[in-house]
């Protein structure tokens, strides 16, 4: 069986965003990006599929500017076979890239596609469900297992309050959470072998999606700024703090 | 306008996130609320009694019974041609199902709006919540998941709907419910509770976490949660998590116990109403976001603490 694996280049977790002072957005100059925590996991997931005799073939696919090739990459050294950047300077929203995935699903037939439940920049939470919606296939979204079997796959997902087991037919869409597993780092001879798998450039266009956005964003802002409060002496006083204001 | 507010409930009971959303869809216009369940009617009459809600549709049928996105997605779908608005909680329920609505109707889907500003524009947290913005949809219906802690509960008395039936379109044959394993724990569950008591790197192992994280939360009938430095040194599982990676909490008061206060945990709780922390470093960010700090080693101020709160 094939997977398909989407992945996004955001900007790195660890970096703090800086809100742009004209408010038209996030300053993504010279911040450090990486690929979306939980499309690492997904990669991680897709290649333990891979390792276990479930999975042949995993494609990494990205839609978005030139530099995802190197969050592709990333894909690639952690053991994905072969990438699809789908390449465009536009922001492409959630539903846009559901269909530019659905049109790669259309023409690679994988059986399952697994990849993060939101990506930390948007934090939209959208992309799996849509896909799985358009092609009309089952969906396992916030995965913490993902037992594959035969022509079935069981995902036991993470639900408020506890975890919910659900048994979707093949093909299906997968979108994982954070405990699924812990993603691999890349070996450095793995790194160097990426260079050399096969990553094709396609357009929005080739596929024939239309992206232009639905939502205009008319402004980004700073959130309230918290004003640091009072340091107190002792205990007793921390008591009588939280006592004060109804804390306890 | 006429919106659709999705009800969440265990074919029992309705759930609180239920009324911030109704609070939300009550600034749009009109209040219609969907119950999607098996055995749900006493779910229907509960939701009919929230205040501002003018009809419930009830949708009882054995394939809706978990709500499975696969089953229950059409039936909104086939809803919304009499309706301008569906509106979901921000739960994991919530967020299962409504992108599938939306790409049913071929609508981006505004998620987890914390204001509505007019009929097509909405403030929404992105960068998990270090910057606001705000979005103009251009969609003819709109499909959004509210934040619950943004919007003050609708009263869950006081109104009288009127109950219908709907019919929905059974079972996809997509998917199925295989079982659920929810907690049972007499601790709250993090994104619920009203205090959290959370603990990072500086408590130095899992048995040192234990014997002084928990006494406190007993005590309060807190929530637990942990930094990632906590979850990654391996003293709590992953779950515990808050932070940009991990869960967003807002309860009413946060009480960091050792915790630096980096970044990414703070992502995670800043918009808790009241911030304690409990820090050895004076210099530690956490204090620039704590209403109240206390500098003190915590292996002596909290079980002090825990003894008089």
């Amino acid at each position: 069986m094939k997977i398909l694996v989407p992945v996004k280049r955001v900007i790195d977790y660890n970096v703090k965003p800086r809100v742009k002072s004209d408010g038209s957005g996030v300053d993504l100059a010279n911040v450090k990006m990486s690929m979306n925590p939980f499309d690492e996991i997904s990669v991680e997931e897709a290649i333990r599929l891979k390792e276990a005799g479930k999975a042949e073939e995993i494609v990494a696919v990205s839609v978005g500017p030139q530099k995802a090739q190197e969050t592709l990459r990333t894909a690639l050294a952690m053991g994905a076979d072969r990438a699809i950047l789908v390449q465009t300077d536009e922001e492409v929203e959630p539903l846009g890239v559901a269909k530019i995935l659905a049109k790669i699903v259309e023409e690679e037939a994988p059986k399952l596609v697994i990849t993060g439940k939101q990506a930390i920049d948007d934090d939209s939470n959208q992309t799996g469900q849509m896909l799985a919606a358009l092609l009309g296939w089952g969906q396992g979204t916030f995965a913490n297992t993902v037992s594959v079997d035969g022509d079935s796959v069981e995902v036991k997902r993470e639900i408020d309050g506890g975890l919910q087991t659900v048994k979707l037919n093949l093909p299906a869409v997968v979108t994982t959470d954070l405990r699924l597993n812990e993603p691999r780092y890349a070996s450095l001879p793995n790194i160097m072998k990426a260079k050399k798998k096969p990553l094709d450039e396609k357009t929005p266009a080739d596929y024939g999606v239309d992206i232009s956005p639905r939502l205009t964003t008319t402004n980004v802002s700073e959130p309230p700024v918290r004003q640091a409060g009072e340091k107190v002496e002792d205990v007793d006083a921390l008591v009588a703090k939280l006592k004060a204001v109804g804390a306890i | 306008m006429k919106t659709l507010v999705l009800v969440e409930h265990d074919n029992t009971d309705m759930k609180d996130a239920t009324l911030a959303v109704v609070t939300a869809a009550s600034q749009l216009g009109e209040v219609h609320a969907l119950v999607v369940g098996s055995g749900c009617a006493s779910v229907g009459e509960q939701a009919a009694k929230v205040a501002g809600v003018s009809t419930v549709h009830v949708a009882d049928d054995a394939a809706l019974a978990n709500q499975l996105a696969e089953n229950v997605a059409p039936l909104v779908a086939s809803l919304m041609d009499s309706h301008d608005a569906f509106l979901a909680p921000a739960t994991t329920t919530g967020k299962n199902i409504a992108p599938r609505v939306a790409a049913l109707l071929d609508v981006m889907q505004i998620s987890d709006i914390l204001s509505v500003e007019s009929e097509d524009t909405f403030t929404r947290p992105i960068y998990a919540g270090n910057a606001i913005a705000t979005v103009k949809s251009s969609d003819a219906k709109k499909v959004i998941t509210v934040r619950g802690t943004a919007f003050d509960k609708a009263a869950a008395e006081g109104g009288s709907a009127s109950i219908e039936g709907v019919t929905g379109a059974g079972e996809s044959g997509l998917s199925s419910f295989v079982s659920e394993e929810i907690a049972k724990s007499e601790r709250p569950e993090l994104t619920s509770a009203k205090i959290i008591v959370s603990g990072g790197r500086a408590l130095g192992s899992s048995e040192k976490f234990e014997e002084v994280i928990t006494p406190l939360a007993d005590k309060l009938g807190a929530g637990i949660g942990a930094s990632r430095a906590a979850v990654d040194a391996g003293y709590v599982p992953n779950d515990y998590q808050v932070g940009q990676t991990g869960k967003i909490v807002a309860p009413e008061v946060y009480i960091a116990i050792g915790i630096s206060g980096a970044i990414q945990h703070l992502a995670g709780m800043k918009d808790s109403k009241t911030i304690v922390a409990i820090n050895k470093d004076e210099d530690a960010p956490i204090f620039q976001v704590a209403d109240i700090g206390l500098v003190a080693d915590l292996f002596n101020a909290v079980p002090e603490l825990t003894e008089k709160v």
